[in-house]
């Protein structure tokens, strides 16, 4: 405790609940409120309705979610293996070689997300491989951004494990197939499915790489957001992103229950 | 298969879906339409109006949006470590959940609470009898830069709050029953600890500032252009691929250079 005064604490605490209050949920509340919103002209909305709900419902809103689930899945799942074998075959290179590998599997984390999709539409609008107006582009430019923060996770896990469990392994005769799939990836498992988790909710949300790529009929949940509320329909874009949001923490809470029991069991 | 091959298919898998178009935008960045190697069309972007602007409009933004995530994740940082109060640990993991939520909803939030007929604007021209809404921050770089710092700085206060935790509570104990007051504590005890994270986190917020589009994108000012928004407006709406290919280059060059920095940071913090 760095401030010992009741008054003195009490202002400290004033001053967080304003800045949390401003910054965090204030735009949570607002978002929530204009999506039950019925009409709203003055401060508060004069009356609430599910319209805009029901609206998205008939609407574009399950195709959007489909599209947003399926590309979310796939990529991530694709990040996972390929993130997953990449730390993995990291451990058995030589030091120099892993340190400057290990950077290149970041890089794609620090590149602007629309130039991942300019680059995919350079590089995939031509025979033989023609991506371009495909999903599969849409796909390859969620895992391509999302594929550092897989690496990253699993690295950083694969890092914190204890050496033991693979050396008794190793000296009790166990092949290193055996060791991979008994030892190493059972005591990973809290990471990946972290990482799982957190590639997922990157690509729910995804803007700048996905409205360079999408084809017509795979229209994502930000992509659908953007051209509601760019129409000026901004009460169901506020819906759309409760749904998205909704779905998001849906996953993550789901995902760390799993975890927890991995890691208390 | 000797074990340093096993690194092959997943770099090759990189190699071809990122590495190979980032090299072509940086080819069709120096090409001309006949095929030849020419910089002059690069030359001629650079010293374009539209290129311009929209570099010391993505500078200005990130610089600014940083100074704010460190003084918001700061001020977060030390409340909830060394003021803490009942529910603390609740507001700091729904703070850092923010991570994990589309930046554009905080836009989207904002133009509800600060726009021409939001929230703010209907309550003081209720209460003051105004004709014309007082309140017009959002539609320029400062609604862009107040979106980014509530985006951005649950990334400063997560390796703050990592920080803080290694901080020795006794120390602090001692210092103010030695009298120190709660600011010289902060300054001689606290900051000097933090300084690391502040690094690392700061210039992530640098990085991922330079690079954020969907606030700009949804905020839909025309006069508040980023170099990501130039992208995609020349790609996009213009057709004009050789031109979006330049100002690609020059973005990703900067992201790569804040990117080392950010990496040399976080070595020196030992992540």
């Amino acid at each position: 405790m760095l401030v010992w005064s009741r008054p003195g604490r009490m202002l400290i605490w004033l001053v967080f609940s304003l800045l949390f209050g401003v910054l965090f949920l204030a735009p949570l509340a607002v978002i929530l409120l204009s999506s039950l919103a019925d009409q709203w002209n003055g401060v508060l909305p004069s009356g609430f309705t599910v319209e805009h709900y029901t609206d998205v419902a008939q609407g574009a809103a399950w195709k959007a979610v489909k599209a947003s689930l399926v590309t979310g899945f796939l990529a991530s799942a694709l990040a996972l293996v390929s993130g997953t074998w990449a730390a993995l075959a990291l451990r058995i290179q030589d030091a120099t070689l892993a340190r400057l590998l290990g950077v290149l599997f970041f890089i794609p984390s620090a590149v602007p997300s629309v130039s991942v999709g300019l680059g995919l539409l350079v590089a995939f609008s031509h025979p033989p491989l023609l991506l371009n107006g495909t999903i599969a582009i849409v796909m390859v430019a969620h895992f391509v951004l999302i594929s550092a923060f897989t690496f990253g996770n699993v690295s950083a896990g694969l890092a914190r494990l204890s050496p033991d469990f693979e050396q008794v392994a190793s000296s009790l005769g166990a092949r290193p197939a055996y060791r991979l799939w008994h030892v190493t990836l059972p005591l990973l498992t809290p990471y990946l499915v972290a990482a799982f988790g957190l590639s997922f909710a990157l690509s729910m949300g995804e803007l700048g790489a996905t409205v360079m790529v999408y084809p017509p009929g795979w229209v994502t949940l930000p992509v659908s957001i953007f051209s509601l509320t760019d129409r000026g329909d901004v009460f169901a874009g506020a819906a759309l992103t409760m749904v998205l949001v909704a779905v998001t923490l849906i996953l993550l809470l789901g995902l760390e229950r799993v975890t927890g029991r991995q890691t208390r069991s | 298969m000797p074990g340093r091959f096993w690194i092959v298919p997943p770099a090759a898998l990189l190699a071809l879906l990122f590495f190979y178009p980032l090299a072509l935008i940086v080819q069709q960045a120096f090409t001309d339409d006949s095929g030849m190697a020419n910089v002059a069309e690069f030359a001629r972007v650079l010293h374009a109006r539209f290129f311009l602007n929209a570099l010391i409009n993505t500078i200005t933004i990130s610089v600014a949006a940083t100074a704010g995530c460190l003084v918001v994740g700061l001020v977060l940082g030390l409340i909830l470590a060394f003021v803490p109060f009942p529910g603390s640990g609740v507001i700091a993991r729904l703070i850092d959940t923010f991570i994990a939520l589309p930046t554009f909803l905080v836009t989207l939030a904002f133009t509800f609470l600060y726009g021409s007929a939001g929230m703010l604007n209907a309550g003081l021209m209720e209460v003051f009898s105004l004709q014309a809404p007082p309140v017009n921050f959002l539609y320029s770089t400062w609604g862009v830069v107040l979106a980014e710092v509530t985006v951005y700085s649950p990334f400063v206060l997560r390796p703050l709050l990592a920080a803080f935790s290694l901080v020795d509570r006794g120390q602090i104990e001692a210092a103010s029953v030695l009298g120190a007051r709660p600011f010289r504590i902060v300054r001689q005890v606290i900051l000097p600890a933090a300084v690391p994270a502040l690094i690392a986190g700061g210039s992530l917020c640098l990085l991922l500032t330079v690079n954020e589009f969907g606030i700009v994108l949804f905020i839909g000012a025309k006069g508040v252009i980023t170099l990501p928004l130039l992208i995609y407006s020349k790609a996009i709406q213009e057709s004009a691929y050789q031109v979006a290919c330049i100002i690609a280059v020059i973005n990703i060059a900067l992201s790569l250079g804040l990117f080392g920095l950010y990496r040399f940071a976080a070595g020196r913090l030992g992540a």
